[in-house]
C-alpha cells in the first residue's frame, strides 16, 4: 500500500538551533531518504520552499482569485512530503518515526486514496 | 530512479514471506530486543532475498539465512543512525553486541522464539483488544488494514493500538521469553482466550464483512495447531477440538442465502467427517492428559452434539451432566444458560423455564439475546403464546445481526399463524 507523509514544522523550532544543528538535519534527511531507497520503501519526496513563497488559487465563481501564502495562519506549516510503499499502516507509522524531522516537527501518515473513473 | 523495487506480490518471494516471515520475525525481535527494529530487519532481509535469490537460488535453510541476512543489515544501519543521534551509541552498540553473539537457528530454538512470540502478544500487561491485534499481526501476518476491517474498527485506531502495545512491551520491559512452569496455565490460559476470541469473532459473522471474518476462523485454527505443535497441553487440545467441531458445521449451518440453521434443523450430512474425526481424537488425547479444562469439556460437548445421528437422538441427560462439570470448572452466566436449554431439552421446557427465569431474576444475561430466544423457545413449546411472543421480541430488540433477527422474526410470524405448541 501507498502512503504519504506530510511534514509540518514550526520555523520557531529551528530558530534557536546553530548552523551545524540545521545543516545536520539537513544531511540526515538525505541519508533517510538512502535509507527508504535500500529498503525499496521509497516512491518520491521533495522538500516544499516556505509558506511566504506560495500562492493560493481558487475559481469559486468561474473567475480566478488568488491569495499570498496558504490557506489558514497556523504555527506548524507543510514543508515537504514522502511517498512510501509500505505492508500496512503500522509499518508506515514505523517509518515515519524513523525519520529525522519528527524529533521536531509533526508527520501525517495518509493513506494513499485510488480514484476510479465513474462511468454513466 | 535507481531504488530497488519493493518486495514483490507473486511467486518465489510471497510464497517464502508466507512461509518463513513469522519464524523469521520471531527469532530476529529476541536477536535485536525491539519489535519495530525485528521488523525493520526482517523487511531487509526479503529485500535482500528479492534481489539474490532468484540469481544464486533459495539457499537451503532459508530461514536461517533470512535471520542472518535480518541480523546482518539491522547492525548496519543501527550503526549508521547513531552518527546522527547523539543518545543512541552505547544503546547501539549493546544491541549490536547482543545481536551478534545471539545464537542460530537451531530447531528447539525457533520453536521456542515462537512461543516467545505468542507469550509476548498474550501478556496479561496488555489489554485484550491489544493482545487480539498484536497476535494477528505479529504472528498471523495480517496487515494492520485486515485486522481493522475484520473487527470493524478504523485503521488509524487499530494502529495507535498497536503502537501503544509495542511501547508498553518495551517501557514495561515485558521479557521475550517462555513463561516459567508455575505460572505457564494462566499464561497458557490467555493465550487459548485470544484464539478462541479470534475464532468466535470469524464464526458469529454473518453479515457484508463475512468473507474477511471468515478468515479469522481460519487464522484461529491455524495459531491452535501451531499450539498443539509447540505446546502440547490438555486445554490446547480441547480447544483445537472445540474450534475444529464447530468447523465441521461450517456448510450447514446457514442457508445459500446466509439464513441461520439452528443444530437442531442443519443436514448433518453436510458435516465434515475429517474434522470431526481430527477433533474426535484430540479430546481423547486431552482426556488423557487428566488436565480436563473448560475448553475439553465444551469440545466434549460439542462432541455430544457430533456424535448423534439426528437431533432426535441427541443425548441431552450427558450433555447436562458435562454442563455441571463445566460450571464448577468454569462457572459464568452463560454456561448456566447453556445448561438451562440442555435441561430444557433433556426434562422438558418448563425445567428449562425455571433455569431461565432464575437467571433473569438475578439481573445476569438480561440484555442478552439469546436469553430471550431460550426463553421463547421454552415458551413456544410449553404451549404459552402470549408469553413466547413477549419473550422474541425481547430478544428482537437485542439482537444486532441481521440473519438472527430474521431467524427470531420468522418465529414470531410462525407463532401468529397459529403454528405455535409443537416444537
Amino acid at each position: 500500500m501507498k502512503y504519504m507523509f506530510l511534514i509540518y514544522l514550526d520555523e520557531a523550532k529551528f530558530a534557536p538551533m546553530s548552523q551545524d544543528e540545521r545543516d545536520g538535519f539537513v544531511n540526515a534527511m538525505l541519508d533517510y531518504d538512502e535509507e527508504l531507497r535500500a529498503s525499496g520503501n521509497y516512491l518520491i519526496s521533495e522538500a516544499l520552499k516556505f509558506p511566504s513563497e506560495a500562492i493560493t488559487v481558487r475559481t469559486w465563481d468561474g473567475s480566478l482569485s488568488t491569495t499570498d501564502g496558504p490557506f489558514a495562519e497556523t504555527k506548524e506549516h507543510l514543508s515537504g512530503f514522502h511517498i512510501v510503499e509500505a505492508r500496512d499502516l503500522n509499518e508506515a507509522v514505523a517509518l515515519a518515526a524513523r525519520m529525522p524531522l519528527s524529533r521536531v516537527g509533526s508527520i501525517e501518515v495518509r493513506p494513499i486514496d485510488h480514484l476510479e473513473r465513474i462511468e454513466k | 530512479m535507481d531504488a530497488p523495487a519493493p518486495i514483490p506480490r507473486g511467486g518465489l518471494i510471497e510464497g517464502a514471506y508466507r512461509e518463513h516471515s513469522r519464524k523469521v520475525l520471531a527469532t530476529l525481535i529476541r536477536l535485536l530486543g525491539d519489535f519495530d527494529l525485528a521488523e525493520e530487519a526482517l523487511h531487509d532481509a526479503f529485500v535482500a532475498a528479492a534481489d539474490r535469490w532468484p540469481r544464486e537460488g533459495v539457499p537451503g535453510n532459508p530461514s536461517a539465512w533470512l535471520v542472518s541476512a535480518g541480523r546482518f543489515r539491522a547492525i548496519d544501519k543501527l550503526r549508521r543512525r547513531a552518527r546522527f543521534r547523539a543518545m543512541e551509541p552505547e544503546l547501539a552498540e549493546q544491541i549490536v553486541s547482543d545481536a551478534e553473539e545471539g545464537e542460530e537457528m537451531a530447531d528447539a530454538v525457533i520453536k521456542d522464539d515462537q512461543l516467545r512470540l505468542i507469550f509476548t502478544c498474550c501478556h496479561p500487561a496488555l489489554p485484550q483488544p491489544a493482545q487480539v491485534a498484536l497476535t494477528l499481526r505479529e504472528l498471523c501476518g495480517l496487515t494492520t488494514e485486515e485486522i481493522a476491517r475484520a473487527f470493524l474498527a478504523r485503521p488509524p485506531a487499530l494502529a495507535q493500538r498497536i503502537v501503544r502495545a509495542k511501547a508498553r512491551i518495551r517501557e514495561e520491559r515485558i521479557p521475550y521469553e517462555v513463561p516459567e512452569l508455575s505460572a505457564l496455565p494462566e499464561r497458557l490460559d490467555a493465550v487459548l482466550r485470544v484464539i478462541y476470541l479470534v475464532y468466535n469473532e470469524g464464526y458469529s459473522a454473518h453479515s457484508g464483512t463475512e468473507l474477511i471474518r471468515a478468515d479469522l476462523s481460519a487464522e484461529a485454527v491455524r495459531l491452535g495447531r501451531l499450539m498443539l505443535d509447540l505446546l502440547p497441553q490438555g486445554e490446547t487440545m480441547g480447544l483445537l477440538a472445540l474450534m475444529l467441531l464447530h468447523d465441521s458445521r461450517r456448510d450447514a449451518r446457514t442457508t445459500p442465502d446466509g439464513e441461520v440453521i439452528l443444530l437442531a434443523d442443519q443436514d448433518r450430512t453436510l458435516w465434515d467427517r475429517a474434522l470431526i474425526e481430527e477433533g474426535f481424537g484430540l479430546i481423547d488425547r486431552a482426556f488423557a492428559t487428566r488436565q480436563i479444562g473448560p475448553y475439553t469439556l465444551q469440545a466434549a460437548i460439542a462432541a455430544v452434539h457430533t456424535r448423534a445421528r439426528t437431533a432426535d437422538e441427541t443425548d441431552w441427560g450427558e450433555i447436562v451432566g458435562l454442563y455441571d462439570v463445566l460450571m464448577r470448572a468454569s462457572p459464568s452466566p452463560v454456561v448456566r444458560l447453556n445448561r438451562a436449554v440442555a435441561v430444557g431439552m433433556h426434562q422438558g421446557p418448563q425445567a428449562g423455564l425455571a433455569l431461565v427465569n432464575a437467571l433473569l431474576e438475578e439481573g445476569d444475561l438480561s440484555d442478552y439475546h439469546l436469553t430471550y430466544a431460550a426463553q421463547a423457545d421454552f415458551y413456544r413449546r410449553a404451549g404459552d403464546k402470549p408469553a413466547a411472543r413477549q419473550a422474541y421480541e425481547q430478544a428482537l430488540e437485542l439482537a444486532l445481526q441481521e440473519p438472527e433477527r430474521r431467524f427470531l422474526q420468522k418465529r414470531l410470524q410462525e407463532l401468529g399463524e397459529g403454528g405455535g405448541g409443537t416444537s
